[in-house]
Protein backbone atom coordinates (compact mmCIF):
# COMPACT_ATOMS: atom_id res chain seq x y z
CA UNK A 1 0.00 0.00 0.00
CA UNK A 2 1.35 3.39 -0.94
CA UNK A 3 1.21 6.75 0.74
CA UNK A 4 -2.14 7.85 -0.66
CA UNK A 5 -4.25 7.09 2.45
CA UNK A 6 -1.87 9.06 4.67
CA UNK A 7 -1.82 12.10 2.40
CA UNK A 8 -5.60 11.99 2.00
CA UNK A 9 -6.03 11.67 5.76
CA UNK A 10 -3.62 14.51 6.39
CA UNK A 11 -5.50 16.74 3.94
CA UNK A 12 -8.80 15.93 5.68
CA UNK A 13 -7.30 16.70 9.09
CA UNK A 14 -5.87 19.94 7.77
CA UNK A 15 -9.28 21.47 7.08
CA UNK A 16 -11.08 19.66 9.87
CA UNK A 17 -8.75 21.14 12.48
CA UNK A 18 -9.91 24.61 11.45
CA UNK A 19 -13.51 23.63 10.83
CA UNK A 20 -14.90 26.98 11.92
CA UNK A 21 -12.98 28.70 9.20
CA UNK A 22 -13.33 26.03 6.52
CA UNK A 23 -16.90 24.82 7.03
CA UNK A 24 -18.87 26.98 9.45
CA UNK A 25 -17.85 30.30 7.91
CA UNK A 26 -18.89 29.45 4.34
CA UNK A 27 -22.20 28.11 5.63
CA UNK A 28 -22.83 31.38 7.44
CA UNK A 29 -21.91 33.35 4.29
CA UNK A 30 -24.37 31.33 2.21
CA UNK A 31 -27.01 31.86 4.87
CA UNK A 32 -26.52 35.63 4.60
CA UNK A 33 -26.95 35.52 0.83
CA UNK A 34 -30.07 33.47 1.33
CA UNK A 35 -31.56 35.87 3.89
CA UNK A 36 -30.87 38.96 1.83
CA UNK A 37 -31.76 37.79 -1.66
CA UNK A 38 -34.81 35.76 -0.74
CA UNK A 39 -36.07 38.69 1.34
CA UNK A 40 -35.59 41.19 -1.45
CA UNK A 41 -36.56 39.07 -4.43
CA UNK A 42 -39.06 36.52 -3.16
CA UNK A 43 -42.11 38.48 -4.27
CA UNK A 44 -40.58 39.90 -7.46
CA UNK A 45 -38.82 37.11 -9.23
CA UNK A 46 -40.15 33.77 -10.34
CA UNK A 47 -37.46 32.21 -12.53
CA UNK A 48 -39.53 29.15 -13.50
CA UNK A 49 -43.29 28.82 -13.42
CA UNK A 50 -44.47 27.44 -10.11
CA UNK A 51 -41.07 27.77 -8.44
CA UNK A 52 -40.60 30.23 -5.57
CA UNK A 53 -37.41 32.30 -5.67
CA UNK A 54 -36.03 30.77 -2.47
CA UNK A 55 -36.63 27.30 -3.89
CA UNK A 56 -34.63 28.38 -6.93
CA UNK A 57 -31.88 30.11 -4.96
CA UNK A 58 -31.10 27.35 -2.43
CA UNK A 59 -29.67 24.82 -4.92
CA UNK A 60 -27.64 27.64 -6.50
CA UNK A 61 -26.17 28.67 -3.17
CA UNK A 62 -25.42 25.06 -2.17
CA UNK A 63 -23.64 24.65 -5.49
CA UNK A 64 -21.74 27.92 -5.20
CA UNK A 65 -20.52 26.96 -1.74
CA UNK A 66 -19.37 23.57 -2.95
CA UNK A 67 -17.53 25.08 -5.92
CA UNK A 68 -15.74 27.73 -3.88
CA UNK A 69 -14.78 25.46 -1.02
CA UNK A 70 -13.56 22.59 -3.15
CA UNK A 71 -11.35 25.09 -4.95
CA UNK A 72 -10.22 26.73 -1.73
CA UNK A 73 -9.24 23.45 -0.11
CA UNK A 74 -6.76 22.12 -2.63
CA UNK A 75 -5.41 25.51 -3.69
CA UNK A 76 -4.85 26.92 -0.20
CA UNK A 77 -3.34 23.70 1.11
CA UNK A 78 -0.80 23.68 -1.72
CA UNK A 79 0.08 27.35 -1.56
CA UNK A 80 0.48 27.22 2.22
CA UNK A 81 2.76 24.20 2.01
CA UNK A 82 4.78 25.88 -0.69
CA UNK A 83 5.08 29.17 1.19
CA UNK A 84 5.98 27.48 4.47
CA UNK A 85 8.30 25.07 2.73
CA UNK A 86 6.71 21.98 4.27
CA UNK A 87 5.76 20.79 0.78
CA UNK A 88 9.07 18.85 0.97
CA UNK A 89 7.40 16.46 3.39
CA UNK A 90 5.22 15.19 0.57
CA UNK A 91 7.87 15.54 -2.15
CA UNK A 92 10.50 13.41 -0.38
CA UNK A 93 8.43 10.22 0.12
CA UNK A 94 7.76 7.75 -2.70
CA UNK A 95 4.33 9.18 -3.54
CA UNK A 96 3.39 8.96 -7.21
CA UNK A 97 1.97 12.01 -8.94
CA UNK A 98 -1.33 10.16 -9.26
CA UNK A 99 -1.50 9.51 -5.51
CA UNK A 100 -0.63 13.15 -4.93
CA UNK A 101 -3.42 14.30 -7.25
CA UNK A 102 -6.03 11.93 -5.83
CA UNK A 103 -5.29 12.84 -2.22
CA UNK A 104 -5.65 16.59 -2.75
CA UNK A 105 -8.66 16.06 -4.99
CA UNK A 106 -10.32 13.68 -2.53
CA UNK A 107 -9.99 16.11 0.36
CA UNK A 108 -11.32 18.96 -1.78
CA UNK A 109 -14.37 16.84 -2.67
CA UNK A 110 -15.01 15.99 0.98
CA UNK A 111 -14.74 19.63 2.04
CA UNK A 112 -17.02 20.72 -0.82
CA UNK A 113 -19.63 18.10 0.05
CA UNK A 114 -19.50 18.85 3.78
CA UNK A 115 -19.98 22.58 3.20
CA UNK A 116 -22.69 21.94 0.60
CA UNK A 117 -24.55 19.66 3.01
CA UNK A 118 -24.20 22.29 5.74
CA UNK A 119 -25.67 25.02 3.55
CA UNK A 120 -28.51 22.77 2.51
CA UNK A 121 -29.37 21.78 6.09
CA UNK A 122 -29.48 25.44 7.12
CA UNK A 123 -31.56 26.29 4.05
CA UNK A 124 -34.21 23.75 4.98
CA UNK A 125 -35.75 26.46 7.13
CA UNK A 126 -36.29 28.58 4.05
CA UNK A 127 -37.21 26.23 1.28
CA UNK A 128 -39.10 22.96 1.08
CA UNK A 129 -36.79 19.98 1.18
CA UNK A 130 -37.66 17.67 -1.58
CA UNK A 131 -35.34 16.22 -4.14
CA UNK A 132 -37.20 14.59 -7.00
CA UNK A 133 -33.97 13.54 -8.73
CA UNK A 134 -31.41 12.47 -6.09
CA UNK A 135 -29.24 10.79 -8.71
CA UNK A 136 -28.69 14.10 -10.51
CA UNK A 137 -28.02 15.80 -7.19
CA UNK A 138 -25.23 13.37 -6.39
CA UNK A 139 -23.80 13.40 -9.90
CA UNK A 140 -23.59 17.19 -10.18
CA UNK A 141 -22.39 17.64 -6.60
CA UNK A 142 -19.51 15.25 -7.25
CA UNK A 143 -18.71 16.78 -10.61
CA UNK A 144 -18.70 20.27 -9.13
CA UNK A 145 -16.30 19.33 -6.34
CA UNK A 146 -13.99 17.28 -8.55
CA UNK A 147 -13.86 19.98 -11.23
CA UNK A 148 -13.06 22.81 -8.85
CA UNK A 149 -10.84 20.63 -6.66
CA UNK A 150 -8.74 19.89 -9.74
CA UNK A 151 -8.70 23.57 -10.76
CA UNK A 152 -7.55 24.31 -7.20
CA UNK A 153 -4.65 21.89 -7.60
CA UNK A 154 -3.58 23.63 -10.81
CA UNK A 155 -3.89 27.07 -9.18
CA UNK A 156 -2.03 25.91 -6.06
CA UNK A 157 0.83 24.54 -8.14
CA UNK A 158 0.99 27.61 -10.36
CA UNK A 159 0.72 30.37 -7.73
CA UNK A 160 3.95 31.41 -6.04
CA UNK A 161 2.43 33.93 -3.66
CA UNK A 162 -0.83 34.34 -1.81
CA UNK A 163 -1.84 37.34 -3.90
CA UNK A 164 -1.48 35.35 -7.11
CA UNK A 165 -3.83 32.78 -5.71
CA UNK A 166 -6.19 35.52 -4.53
CA UNK A 167 -6.18 36.95 -8.05
CA UNK A 168 -7.06 33.53 -9.44
CA UNK A 169 -9.90 33.30 -6.94
CA UNK A 170 -11.24 36.84 -7.40
CA UNK A 171 -10.90 37.18 -11.16
CA UNK A 172 -11.74 33.66 -12.26
CA UNK A 173 -13.50 31.52 -9.69
CA UNK A 174 -15.75 34.17 -8.19
CA UNK A 175 -17.02 35.62 -11.53
CA UNK A 176 -17.45 32.11 -12.95
CA UNK A 177 -19.62 31.06 -10.04
CA UNK A 178 -21.55 34.33 -9.73
CA UNK A 179 -22.20 34.61 -13.46
CA UNK A 180 -23.38 31.07 -13.90
CA UNK A 181 -26.92 31.40 -12.68
CA UNK A 182 -26.66 31.11 -8.91
CA UNK A 183 -28.99 34.07 -8.42
CA UNK A 184 -30.82 34.16 -11.73
CA UNK A 185 -31.90 31.91 -14.53
CA UNK A 186 -29.98 32.52 -17.74
CA UNK A 187 -33.19 32.62 -19.76
CA UNK A 188 -33.76 36.01 -18.14
CA UNK A 189 -30.56 37.28 -19.79
CA UNK A 190 -30.29 39.01 -23.20
CA UNK A 191 -29.73 36.40 -25.88
CA UNK A 192 -26.06 37.30 -26.34
CA UNK A 193 -25.26 36.61 -22.68
CA UNK A 194 -27.40 33.50 -22.77
CA UNK A 195 -25.20 32.22 -25.56
CA UNK A 196 -22.03 33.18 -23.67
CA UNK A 197 -23.26 31.38 -20.56
CA UNK A 198 -23.59 28.17 -22.52
CA UNK A 199 -19.81 28.10 -22.95
CA UNK A 200 -19.29 28.22 -19.20
CA UNK A 201 -19.02 24.73 -17.70
CA UNK A 202 -19.99 26.06 -14.26
CA UNK A 203 -23.37 27.07 -15.66
CA UNK A 204 -24.10 23.40 -16.47
CA UNK A 205 -23.07 22.35 -12.97
CA UNK A 206 -25.47 24.79 -11.33
CA UNK A 207 -28.24 24.22 -13.85
CA UNK A 208 -28.03 20.43 -13.60
CA UNK A 209 -27.81 20.50 -9.81
CA UNK A 210 -30.88 22.73 -9.62
CA UNK A 211 -32.74 20.38 -11.93
CA UNK A 212 -32.37 17.70 -9.23
CA UNK A 213 -34.35 19.95 -6.85
CA UNK A 214 -36.97 21.67 -9.00
CA UNK A 215 -37.22 19.42 -12.03
CA UNK A 216 -36.77 22.39 -14.40
CA UNK A 217 -33.65 23.65 -16.05
CA UNK A 218 -32.26 25.83 -18.82
CA UNK A 219 -30.23 23.02 -20.33
CA UNK A 220 -30.60 19.27 -20.68
CA UNK A 221 -28.97 17.67 -17.61
CA UNK A 222 -27.53 14.88 -19.75
CA UNK A 223 -25.75 17.44 -21.86
CA UNK A 224 -24.61 19.16 -18.66
CA UNK A 225 -23.23 15.85 -17.42
CA UNK A 226 -21.27 15.51 -20.64
CA UNK A 227 -19.84 19.02 -20.43
CA UNK A 228 -18.95 18.79 -16.73
CA UNK A 229 -17.51 15.30 -17.16
CA UNK A 230 -15.48 16.44 -20.16
CA UNK A 231 -14.12 19.46 -18.37
CA UNK A 232 -13.13 17.32 -15.37
CA UNK A 233 -11.23 14.95 -17.62
CA UNK A 234 -9.48 17.87 -19.33
CA UNK A 235 -8.52 19.68 -16.10
CA UNK A 236 -7.39 16.47 -14.45
CA UNK A 237 -5.25 15.56 -17.43
CA UNK A 238 -3.68 19.01 -17.35
CA UNK A 239 -3.14 18.86 -13.61
CA UNK A 240 -1.58 15.39 -13.82
CA UNK A 241 0.67 16.60 -16.60
CA UNK A 242 1.90 19.45 -14.39
CA UNK A 243 2.48 17.11 -11.46
CA UNK A 244 4.26 14.59 -13.63
CA UNK A 245 6.60 17.19 -15.05
CA UNK A 246 7.30 18.53 -11.57
CA UNK A 247 6.26 22.01 -12.71
CA UNK A 248 7.09 24.53 -9.95
CA UNK A 249 7.38 21.71 -7.43
CA UNK A 250 10.53 19.89 -8.48
CA UNK A 251 13.14 22.14 -10.09
CA UNK B 1 28.72 -9.49 -6.93
CA UNK B 2 29.53 -6.35 -5.00
CA UNK B 3 26.80 -4.44 -3.22
CA UNK B 4 25.87 -1.26 -5.08
CA UNK B 5 27.25 1.99 -3.66
CA UNK B 6 24.95 3.66 -1.13
CA UNK B 7 25.05 6.77 -3.26
CA UNK B 8 26.28 6.93 -6.81
CA UNK B 9 26.52 10.13 -8.75
CA UNK B 10 28.05 10.30 -12.20
CA UNK B 11 28.56 13.26 -14.51
CA UNK B 12 25.83 15.25 -12.80
CA UNK B 13 25.03 18.62 -14.36
CA UNK B 14 22.43 21.15 -13.40
CA UNK B 15 21.93 24.67 -14.58
CA UNK B 16 19.67 27.29 -13.00
CA UNK B 17 19.12 30.07 -15.52
CA UNK B 18 22.52 31.78 -15.52
CA UNK B 19 24.42 29.67 -13.02
CA UNK B 20 25.91 26.25 -13.54
CA UNK B 21 25.08 24.78 -10.12
CA UNK B 22 26.63 21.40 -10.88
CA UNK B 23 29.23 21.01 -13.57
CA UNK B 24 29.90 17.31 -13.95
CA UNK B 25 29.99 15.87 -10.45
CA UNK B 26 30.84 12.21 -9.89
CA UNK B 27 30.89 10.56 -6.49
CA UNK B 28 30.51 7.11 -4.93
CA UNK B 29 29.62 6.51 -1.30
CA UNK B 30 30.10 3.00 0.04
CA UNK B 31 27.51 1.59 2.44
CA UNK B 32 28.35 2.51 6.01
CA UNK B 33 30.42 5.57 5.20
CA UNK B 34 30.22 8.84 7.07
CA UNK B 35 30.83 11.25 4.23
CA UNK B 36 31.21 15.00 4.32
CA UNK B 37 30.36 17.35 1.50
CA UNK B 38 32.00 20.72 2.00
CA UNK B 39 32.10 23.88 0.01
CA UNK B 40 31.30 27.56 0.20
CA UNK B 41 27.77 28.87 -0.24
CA UNK B 42 26.56 28.35 -3.78
CA UNK B 43 29.04 25.57 -4.46
CA UNK B 44 26.24 23.18 -5.37
CA UNK B 45 25.92 21.09 -2.20
CA UNK B 46 22.19 21.59 -1.77
CA UNK B 47 21.59 21.13 -5.50
CA UNK B 48 23.35 17.78 -5.35
CA UNK B 49 21.24 16.72 -2.38
CA UNK B 50 18.06 17.96 -4.07
CA UNK B 51 18.77 15.80 -7.10
CA UNK B 52 19.39 12.76 -4.92
CA UNK B 53 16.12 13.43 -3.10
CA UNK B 54 14.10 14.00 -6.27
CA UNK B 55 13.44 17.66 -5.39
CA UNK B 56 15.34 18.76 -8.46
CA UNK B 57 16.07 17.10 -11.77
CA UNK B 58 19.51 16.89 -13.28
CA UNK B 59 20.15 18.18 -16.80
CA UNK B 60 22.57 15.34 -17.38
CA UNK B 61 24.17 12.50 -15.50
CA UNK B 62 23.08 9.70 -13.21
CA UNK B 63 22.16 9.66 -9.54
CA UNK B 64 21.27 6.48 -7.65
CA UNK B 65 20.59 5.55 -4.03
CA UNK B 66 21.37 1.95 -3.03
CA UNK B 67 21.48 1.10 -6.72
CA UNK B 68 18.09 2.67 -7.49
CA UNK B 69 18.04 5.42 -10.08
CA UNK B 70 16.42 8.51 -8.54
CA UNK B 71 14.29 9.15 -11.63
CA UNK B 72 13.48 5.79 -13.17
CA UNK B 73 13.21 3.88 -9.90
CA UNK B 74 12.23 6.83 -7.71
CA UNK B 75 10.03 4.88 -5.31
CA UNK B 76 12.81 2.51 -4.23
CA UNK B 77 15.36 5.35 -4.24
CA UNK B 78 13.25 7.55 -1.98
CA UNK B 79 12.43 4.67 0.34
CA UNK B 80 16.18 4.17 0.82
CA UNK B 81 16.83 7.83 1.55
CA UNK B 82 16.12 10.01 4.58
CA UNK B 83 16.69 13.71 4.06
CA UNK B 84 16.99 16.38 6.73
CA UNK B 85 16.39 19.60 4.82
CA UNK B 86 18.36 22.72 5.49
CA UNK B 87 15.36 25.03 6.02
CA UNK B 88 13.62 24.81 9.37
CA UNK B 89 10.24 23.80 7.94
CA UNK B 90 7.23 22.39 9.78
CA UNK B 91 3.51 21.97 9.31
CA UNK B 92 1.75 24.10 11.93
CA UNK B 93 -1.47 22.08 11.72
CA UNK B 94 -0.03 19.09 13.58
CA UNK B 95 1.75 18.11 16.77
CA UNK B 96 5.01 16.19 16.94
CA UNK B 97 3.54 12.70 17.14
CA UNK B 98 0.96 13.39 14.41
CA UNK B 99 3.69 14.77 12.17
CA UNK B 100 5.71 11.58 12.55
CA UNK B 101 2.70 9.31 12.05
CA UNK B 102 1.70 11.17 8.90
CA UNK B 103 5.26 11.05 7.59
CA UNK B 104 5.33 7.27 8.21
CA UNK B 105 2.09 6.98 6.31
CA UNK B 106 3.59 8.66 3.25
CA UNK B 107 6.01 5.74 3.11
CA UNK B 108 3.15 3.28 3.36
CA UNK B 109 3.90 2.43 7.00
CA UNK B 110 0.73 2.08 9.06
CA UNK B 111 1.68 0.68 12.44
CA UNK B 112 4.96 2.40 13.10
CA UNK B 113 4.35 3.69 16.63
CA UNK B 114 7.07 1.63 18.32
CA UNK B 115 9.74 3.08 16.07
CA UNK B 116 8.24 6.57 16.32
CA UNK B 117 8.40 6.41 20.12
CA UNK B 118 11.98 5.22 19.88
CA UNK B 119 13.18 8.02 17.64
CA UNK B 120 11.33 10.59 19.74
CA UNK B 121 13.09 9.16 22.78
CA UNK B 122 16.55 9.32 21.20
CA UNK B 123 15.99 12.86 19.98
CA UNK B 124 14.55 13.97 23.34
CA UNK B 125 11.21 14.78 21.73
CA UNK B 126 9.08 12.52 23.93
CA UNK B 127 8.17 15.29 26.42
CA UNK B 128 7.03 17.42 23.47
CA UNK B 129 5.14 14.70 21.59
CA UNK B 130 1.77 16.41 21.99
CA UNK B 131 3.00 19.93 21.36
CA UNK B 132 1.94 21.70 18.20
CA UNK B 133 4.88 22.13 15.87
CA UNK B 134 4.52 25.92 15.86
CA UNK B 135 5.16 25.91 19.62
CA UNK B 136 8.52 24.16 19.32
CA UNK B 137 11.81 25.96 19.74
CA UNK B 138 14.21 26.07 16.81
CA UNK B 139 16.27 23.22 18.23
CA UNK B 140 13.20 21.06 18.72
CA UNK B 141 12.02 21.77 15.19
CA UNK B 142 15.43 20.69 13.94
CA UNK B 143 15.19 17.45 15.90
CA UNK B 144 11.70 16.86 14.55
CA UNK B 145 13.09 17.20 11.02
CA UNK B 146 15.71 14.59 11.86
CA UNK B 147 13.00 12.33 13.26
CA UNK B 148 10.88 12.79 10.14
CA UNK B 149 13.83 11.76 7.98
CA UNK B 150 14.15 8.54 9.98
CA UNK B 151 10.55 7.29 10.19
CA UNK B 152 11.09 4.76 7.40
CA UNK B 153 14.49 3.56 8.69
CA UNK B 154 16.36 4.59 5.57
CA UNK B 155 19.76 2.98 4.98
CA UNK B 156 21.08 6.29 3.65
CA UNK B 157 20.67 9.54 5.59
CA UNK B 158 21.41 12.96 4.16
CA UNK B 159 21.83 15.92 6.48
CA UNK B 160 21.97 19.34 4.86
CA UNK B 161 23.61 21.65 7.38
CA UNK B 162 21.77 20.13 10.34
CA UNK B 163 23.56 22.17 12.99
CA UNK B 164 23.22 25.66 11.53
CA UNK B 165 22.07 27.85 14.39
CA UNK B 166 21.88 24.99 16.88
CA UNK B 167 23.25 25.30 20.42
CA UNK B 168 26.18 23.29 21.70
CA UNK B 169 24.21 20.78 23.80
CA UNK B 170 21.86 19.92 21.00
CA UNK B 171 24.69 19.71 18.52
CA UNK B 172 26.47 17.19 20.72
CA UNK B 173 23.43 15.02 21.30
CA UNK B 174 22.55 15.17 17.63
CA UNK B 175 26.00 14.00 16.62
CA UNK B 176 25.99 11.27 19.24
CA UNK B 177 22.74 10.00 17.74
CA UNK B 178 23.88 10.30 14.13
CA UNK B 179 27.18 8.58 14.94
CA UNK B 180 25.24 5.78 16.54
CA UNK B 181 23.13 5.37 13.41
CA UNK B 182 26.34 5.29 11.41
CA UNK B 183 27.81 2.58 13.64
CA UNK B 184 24.62 0.58 13.17
CA UNK B 185 25.30 0.59 9.44
CA UNK B 186 23.54 3.67 8.07
CA UNK B 187 25.39 5.63 5.42
CA UNK B 188 25.58 9.31 6.28
CA UNK B 189 26.06 12.19 3.87
CA UNK B 190 26.60 15.46 5.65
CA UNK B 191 27.02 19.00 4.49
CA UNK B 192 28.14 21.55 7.00
CA UNK B 193 29.89 24.87 7.36
CA UNK B 194 31.48 23.77 10.62
CA UNK B 195 34.70 22.24 9.41
CA UNK B 196 35.69 20.92 12.82
CA UNK B 197 32.48 18.88 12.82
CA UNK B 198 33.31 17.38 9.46
CA UNK B 199 36.86 16.67 10.60
CA UNK B 200 35.70 14.90 13.75
CA UNK B 201 32.90 12.87 12.17
CA UNK B 202 33.57 12.15 8.52
CA UNK B 203 35.72 9.30 7.30
CA UNK B 204 35.85 10.80 3.83
CA UNK B 205 35.30 14.28 2.53
CA UNK B 206 34.60 15.85 -0.84
CA UNK B 207 35.05 19.55 -1.44
CA UNK B 208 32.85 21.26 -3.93
CA UNK B 209 33.52 24.56 -5.63
CA UNK B 210 31.43 26.18 -8.36
CA UNK B 211 29.74 22.89 -9.13
CA UNK B 212 32.91 20.82 -9.38
CA UNK B 213 34.61 18.46 -6.97
CA UNK B 214 38.02 19.91 -6.24
CA UNK B 215 39.10 17.38 -3.64
CA UNK B 216 37.84 13.99 -2.50
CA UNK B 217 39.80 11.86 -0.10
CA UNK B 218 39.79 10.34 3.35
CA UNK B 219 39.81 12.96 6.06
CA UNK B 220 43.18 11.66 7.25
CA UNK B 221 44.77 12.01 3.81
CA UNK B 222 43.33 15.46 3.35
CA UNK B 223 44.81 16.58 6.64
CA UNK B 224 48.17 15.10 5.77
CA UNK B 225 48.10 16.47 2.30
CA UNK B 226 48.72 20.14 2.61
CA UNK B 227 49.80 20.85 6.12
CA UNK B 228 52.35 19.90 8.71
CA UNK B 229 52.29 20.03 12.46
CA UNK B 230 53.52 23.24 13.94
CA UNK B 231 55.33 23.73 17.25
CA UNK B 232 55.56 27.09 19.01
CA UNK B 233 58.28 27.43 21.56
CA UNK B 234 59.45 30.08 23.96
CA UNK B 235 63.10 29.71 24.94
CA UNK B 236 65.35 31.27 27.54
CA UNK B 237 67.65 32.57 24.76
CA UNK B 238 67.55 34.59 21.57
CA UNK B 239 69.23 32.03 19.36
CA UNK B 240 68.74 28.41 18.40
CA UNK B 241 71.32 25.77 17.41
CA UNK B 242 72.75 26.42 13.93
CA UNK B 243 71.24 23.30 12.35
CA UNK B 244 67.77 24.59 13.18
CA UNK B 245 68.25 28.23 12.21
CA UNK B 246 67.04 27.64 8.68
CA UNK B 247 63.82 26.02 9.76
CA UNK B 248 62.78 28.18 12.68
CA UNK B 249 61.23 31.61 12.61
CA UNK B 250 60.89 33.92 15.50
CA UNK B 251 57.94 36.28 15.71
CA UNK B 252 57.77 39.68 17.41
CA UNK B 253 56.64 38.19 20.70
CA UNK B 254 59.78 36.08 20.82
CA UNK B 255 57.99 32.84 20.03
CA UNK B 256 59.80 30.41 17.76
CA UNK B 257 57.84 28.46 15.20
CA UNK B 258 58.82 25.31 13.45
CA UNK B 259 56.86 23.11 11.04
CA UNK B 260 57.51 19.39 10.99
CA UNK B 261 55.97 16.35 9.38
CA UNK B 262 56.81 13.72 11.95
CA UNK B 263 57.05 13.80 15.74
CA UNK B 264 60.54 12.25 15.55
CA UNK B 265 61.75 15.62 14.31
CA UNK B 266 60.31 17.28 17.37
CA UNK B 267 62.20 14.87 19.55
CA UNK B 268 65.52 15.67 17.89
CA UNK B 269 64.77 19.39 18.13
CA UNK B 270 64.23 19.11 21.87
CA UNK B 271 67.39 17.01 22.20
CA UNK B 272 69.44 19.59 20.26
CA UNK B 273 68.04 22.39 22.39
CA UNK B 274 68.95 20.56 25.57
CA UNK B 275 72.43 19.79 24.24
CA UNK B 276 72.90 23.51 23.51
CA UNK B 277 71.93 24.28 27.07
CA UNK B 278 68.68 26.00 26.14
CA UNK B 279 65.58 25.63 28.21
CA UNK B 280 62.06 25.41 26.82
CA UNK B 281 59.82 27.73 28.82
CA UNK B 282 56.67 27.15 26.86
CA UNK B 283 55.65 24.65 24.20
CA UNK B 284 52.50 24.58 22.13
CA UNK B 285 51.64 22.17 19.38
CA UNK B 286 49.27 23.04 16.61
CA UNK B 287 47.69 20.14 14.78
CA UNK B 288 46.77 20.54 11.13
CA UNK B 289 43.05 21.17 10.78
CA UNK B 290 40.55 20.94 8.02
CA UNK B 291 40.08 24.65 7.89
CA UNK B 292 43.66 25.14 6.68
CA UNK B 293 43.23 22.41 4.11
CA UNK B 294 39.90 23.82 3.02
CA UNK B 295 41.16 27.38 2.68
CA UNK B 296 44.20 26.11 0.84
CA UNK B 297 42.24 24.00 -1.64
CA UNK B 298 39.59 26.65 -2.21
CA UNK B 299 42.29 29.24 -2.75
CA UNK B 300 44.31 27.16 -5.16
CA UNK B 301 41.55 25.96 -7.45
Amino acid sequence: MGGFPALFHKELLRFWKVVVQTVVAPVVTALLYLLIFSHVLEDHVQPFPGVAYSGFLVPGLVMMSMLQNAFANSSSSLIQSKMQGNIVFVLLPPLSYLEFFLAYLGAAVVRGLVVGAGVWVVALWFAPWQVPHPGWLLAFALLACTNLGAVGIVAGIWAEKYDQLAAFQNFLILPLTFLSGVFYSIHSLPSFWQAVSRFNPVFYLIDGFRYAFIGQADADPWFGLLVAGGSFVAISAFSLMLLRSGYKLRH
Amino acid sequence: MNAPPAIRVEGLRKRFRTTQALDGVSLDLQPGEFFGLLGPNGAGKTTLISILAGLARADAGIAAVMGHDVVRDYRAARRALGVVPQELVYDPFFNVRETLRIQSGYFGLRRNDDWIEEIMHHLALTPHADKGTQDLSGGMKRRLLVAQALVHKPPVIVLDEPTAGVDVDLRRSLWAFISRLNREGHTILLTTHYLEEAQALCGRIAMLKSGRIVACDTTRNLLRRTHEHCAQLRLNADTVPTVWQERMQRDDDGVWRVNFGDYVELESLLADLRAAGLRVQELRLQEPDLEDVFTDIMGRT
